[in-house]
């Protein structure tokens, strides 16, 4: 079957757009785009999982591949799928539709052009995950930054443009970068081909200043003290919707791009380097936890909280051990889900009551009990209890640290501690107590779309948390490959020393 | 005589010109008419060098006039921008009221210019028509004379454009001293051995050309002027010279002074470095947004120079291009600027487009491809132009310079982000009059979707061009 499933992936979402554009739907305040963007992604939604399905899990090879002729015949326009891009490519077409339920709630102007660009992101998120070339790599990559420069921009708050401006200039800086390395590996080996680089390999001399010019684009969309302090301002600033794409989907292309190019193609540089990311890891899980505990705004603690977790996420690739990496992937797959439904809970309170400061909060349980129940799930998830997702990432990352460098590992773990302090403090001062403020009484409990996109996010959350197989096997193959590939590079580069 | 048809081209503008002459001067109010008949005579124009496109690269007139593929390729593009040029530019000059006979011949005659300097393979020719294509822009730079700042667009570019005249002189008698010939052939086969000489000269004659193609640190008339003159002018100064000085550019390096690479190359790194970082740094500030366009066009020659540095045949590529891609972004641009009209007046301060997207959805839209497209985002058009151009740099191990010229792309993006903020986020304004100038619309339409779609099939011009660059 030569049907090319993987471009189609791509490509549907960006019909859908373009059909929205083109149609006329003034009426009922785009009611009809809604329903053509929801059933573009939700069809998307539905040929991932066939993908999943027909994906076979015991290969090391790449599947679907798609190779053509596109650059004048140096660059080949490659796709291609393994286990673990899979997972983020389900990831992406699960929380797109998530994301367009929820638009009418926070979206009020402009809704066919949000629809628009959240399509259009769609297309560039898969893009990513699935991408076999490094230069169509950079070109998604890159790509997503115009349509969440955008969402952030008109549909955002009070300090949209500081914030949008912020958003793109740090990640541009950081990938310009990368595009000098990828220009170089084309001359140095002469193919951007992922997988005839992994058979190739790359020189040991320039494997050192290619590693960091991957690293500080990677790095800042990560991302990763110090260059964290993007986030905060553009999720606190971000609609909702724009909120749980950046925290569920954008993040998670740097944590791959780890796995993918960093180890995969500078295993020596990698091991070089390990120190380095170890300490930023370190510092970004003690660090920011420090300073969510100390938050008043809501989101901003939540974007904190990402900075952390995605410090356990660094801190589990450069383990390069079995249950680090799938630890890693893990956590990644269960903060996209956890943090996109903790995005949600503070949508619908802030709908309601139009303040994200926690201190305006307190008691929502008597008025609110099903909003408690789900935000207490998103809350036992984040902290990494034992049953969710978030505990299982947690686990085998700590796991693989340990089994590393016992030290790191030790820190790491405090990590965990101020995690669970930082989020049931939330939890305590924004669900339980005395309701100080009269005009929360008035608040209504969860509306029906609220309950269908957050029960959508409990039922992985906790389903996952308890039989975590599917995932793990989807995985194990791929990071086995992954990783057996960087040992055999470094004994053979431990060889020739010799 | 058998050579005839490959001077067909030039022959036939030169009449035409002065055939459109006579009829402005016998027939009263003939100035649409002219107008219009110019523009068919560039499409005729445009035909006569496709004509030759199959033939083999020839030498005329002793030696001194060159045709071959490289030179059909910028001529083509030459007029086909000449062609949209007075498309898109039409309405506006009878809104502004310059609709007078020497408006088309002076465009026709500069075109005829341009054309005579890609062409020459002599000093003498390239001088002839250098200084025919910028007497023709003087006078239209200063062509709305009743405007303070037209005139004086008109005075500084003559003053300063003179002066780069004579350096330009200089250094080729210079090059004539030292190697005995005016022919760009004969001074290659000369000049082999090393003197300093024909270096005082490579560099006079590097000068002027900056000049020519408004590269730092002979920028400064390009702002005054490009505000200065009437839009539509402006929107020449941004395409047509530059197309013409960038092939001569190319020339120059690449036939007379090819052996001497290891004394020129050196410069062309620092004009180009010097032009990204001040074109990108000093846009930042601006408010016209002609003036800002005079900055980014001045940042992206530099781009367009870096290529030319790296002394290769893929440098060579990348350059043209670049160019090419560059005058469609900016056509998209102009036509976008042309379309801001309310009462008979045009506006182009940045302020202008505030809340434009509101009202006018589809030329926000365009515009913000346009802008995104320039500052070098993928997977738009201006993307792969920088790439190409980076692709040729790293090969030749040049980081320092594709390191410094990617740092001003994230530099310039701050500034093309600035108007998009402007039209996205910001209040809106009074609305703008819907134009009904189909000109206008077609333009927009094609070049917003070439730069959109450019992604789909972007070896198409990479091919070309590498085609014509085969020596």
């Amino acid at each position: 079957m030569n049907f090319p499933i993987l471009s189609s992936l791509i490509l549907l979402p960006t019909l859908g757009a373009l059909f929205i554009l083109f149609t006329k739907s003034s009426s009922e305040k785009y009611k009809s785009a809604k329903y053509v963007g929801l059933f573009i992604s939700l069809a998307n939604f539905i040929l991932s999982l066939y993908l999943w399905l027909v994906f076979d899990k015991n290969s090391v090879d790449f599947q679907f591949v798609e190779n053509r002729e596109w650059l004048s015949g140096f660059i080949n326009y490659k796709v291609g799928i393994d286990g673990i891009s899979i997972l983020f490519i389900i990831l992406t077409t699960f929380i797109t539709p998530i994301c367009i339920i929820s638009v009418n709630a926070t979206i009020t102007t402009r809704l066919k052009d949000f629809l628009i660009a959240i399509l259009v992101m769609e297309t560039f998120m898969i893009g990513v995950f699935c991408s076999l070339d490094l230069v169509v790599f950079y070109l998604f990559f890159e790509a997503g930054l115009i349509p969440m420069f955008l969402i952030i921009g008109i549909w955002g708050g009070e300090r949209r443009v500081y914030s949008a401006f912020k958003f793109f200039l740090y990640t541009l800086l950081g990938s310009v970068l990368m595009l000098v390395a990828i220009i170089s590996i084309y001359w140095i080996t002469g193919t951007t081909d992922v997988e005839k680089l992994y058979e190739l390999g790359i020189q040991t001399e320039y494997q050192n200043l290619l590693w960091l010019a991957f690293f500080c684009s990677f790095a800042v969309k990560t991302p990763m003290w110090p260059v964290h302090t993007w986030l905060p301002d553009a999720h606190v600033e971000a609609p909702t919707v724009g909120s749980v794409l950046l925290a569920a989907i954008l993040l998670k292309m740097a944590g791959y791009g780890f796995i993918r190019f960093s180890l995969g193609l500078f295993p020596i540089a990698s091991e070089n380097f390990t120190i380095l990311v170890y300490i930023l890891s370190l510092i970004a899980i003690i660090y920011t936890s420090l300073v969510a505990l100390m938050q008043e705004d809501m989101k901003k603690l939540i974007a904190y909280s990402s900075v952390a977790h995605m410090g356990f996420v660094t801190l589990g690739i450069f383990t390069m051990t079995q249950q680090g990496i799938e630890g890693s992937i893990f956590q990644m797959i269960s903060h996209g889900l956890v943090s996109a439904a903790l995005f949600l809970s503070v949508g619908v309170v802030y709908e309601r009551h139009h303040t994200r400061l926690i201190n305006k909060y307190g008691g929502l349980v008597s008025i609110m009990p099903r909003y408690a129940i789900v935000f207490m799930v998103f809350t036992l998830g984040a902290l990494g209890l034992p049953g969710t997702t978030g505990f299982i990432g947690e686990f085998l990352i700590l796991m693989g640290a340990f089994e590393k460098n016992i030290l790191v590992a030790m820190i790491a773990s405090l990590g965990v501690i101020l995690g669970a302090a930082y989020m049931l403090w939330l939890f305590k001062r924004v669900v339980f107590g005395e309701i100080t403020n009269q005009e929360l009484k008035s608040m209504k409990d969860l509306k029906t779309f609220e309950i269908i996109t957050l029960t959508a996010l409990v039922i992985p959350i906790l389903f996952f948390g308890f039989y975590p197989e599917p995932l793990m096997n989807s995985i194990e193959v791929s990071v086995q490959n992954t990783l057996n590939m960087y040992n055999f590079d470094l004994i053979n580069n431990l060889a020739s020393k010799d | 005589m058998e050579n005839f048809q490959f001077i067909l081209p030039e022959v036939f503008i030169s009449i035409t010109i002065m055939l459109f002459l006579l009829i402005g001067v016998f027939k009263k109010n003939s100035a649409n008419l002219i107008y219009n008949l110019s523009a068919i005579s560039l499409v005729i124009l445009l035909a006569l060098i496709l004509n030759l496109s199959s033939l083999d690269a020839t030498y005329l007139f002793n030696n001194s006039y060159l045709i071959d593929n490289l030179s059909n390729y910028m001529k083509l593009i030459l007029v086909g921008s000449g062609i949209f040029v007075m498309l898109i530019g039409s309405k506006y000059i009878q809104v502004i009221n310059l609709n007078k006979i020497e408006y088309p011949i002076l465009i026709l005659s500069s075109i005829l210019g341009m054309m005579i300097m890609i062409s020459s393979n002599d000093l003498i020719v390239f001088y002839m028509g250098l200084e025919l294509q910028s007497l023709a822009l003087y006078v239209l730079a200063s062509f709305n004379r009743d405007n303070l700042l037209s005139t004086e667009s008109g005075l500084k570019y003559f003053v300063l454009s003179a002066l780069s005249s004579g350096l330009l002189l200089y250094g080729c008698s210079l090059i004539y001293g030292f190697s005995e010939s005016t022919n760009f052939d004969q001074i290659l086969i000369n000049s082999t051995e090393f003197n300093y000489g024909t270096t005082f000269g490579i560099v006079f004659i590097l000068v002027g050309l900056a000049f020519k193609i408004s590269a730092v640190p002979f920028h400064m008339w390009a702002p005054d002027v490009y505000q200065g003159s009437p839009t539509s002018v402006t929107l020449f100064f941004a395409i047509l010279p530059k197309i013409a000085a960038l092939s001569v550019f190319i020339k120059f390096l690449y036939t007379p002074f090819a052996n001497m690479n290891d004394q020129w190359q050196t410069i062309i790194v620092f004009i180009s470095i010097a032009s990204m970082i001040f074109g990108a740094v000093a846009a930042i500030g601006q408010k016209n947004l002609k003036r800002l366009i005079a900055y980014s066009s001045i940042s992206h020659m530099g781009y367009a120079l870096a290529g030319l540095a790296t002394v290769s045949n893929q440098g060579i590529q990348s350059s043209i291009t670049y160019i090419t891609i560059y005058l469609v972004m900016n056509l998209a641009f102009f036509s976008c600027l042309f379309m801001l009209k309310r009462d008979d007046k045009y506006y182009e301060n940045i302020e202008d487009l505030s809340g434009l997207s509101k009202k006018h959805p589809i030329l926000s839209f365009s515009l913000l491809i346009v802008l995104f497209s320039l500052a070098g985002i993928p997977p738009l058009a201006g993307f792969f132009a920088k790439f190409y151009v980076f692709l040729a740099v790293i090969e030749q191990s040049m980081y320092f310079l594709a390191i410094v010229g990617l740092l001003g792309t994230v530099v310039a993006a701050f500034y093309y982000l600035r108007i998009i903020k402007i039209i996205y986020f910001d209040p809106e304004k009074k609305e703008y009059e819907t134009s009904h100038n189909l000109g206008l619309k077609i333009t927009l339409a094609i070049s917003t979707i070439f730069i959109l779609a450019y992604f789909i099939y972007p070896s198409g011009i990479t091919e070309i061009v590498s085609k014509i660059t085969m020596i």
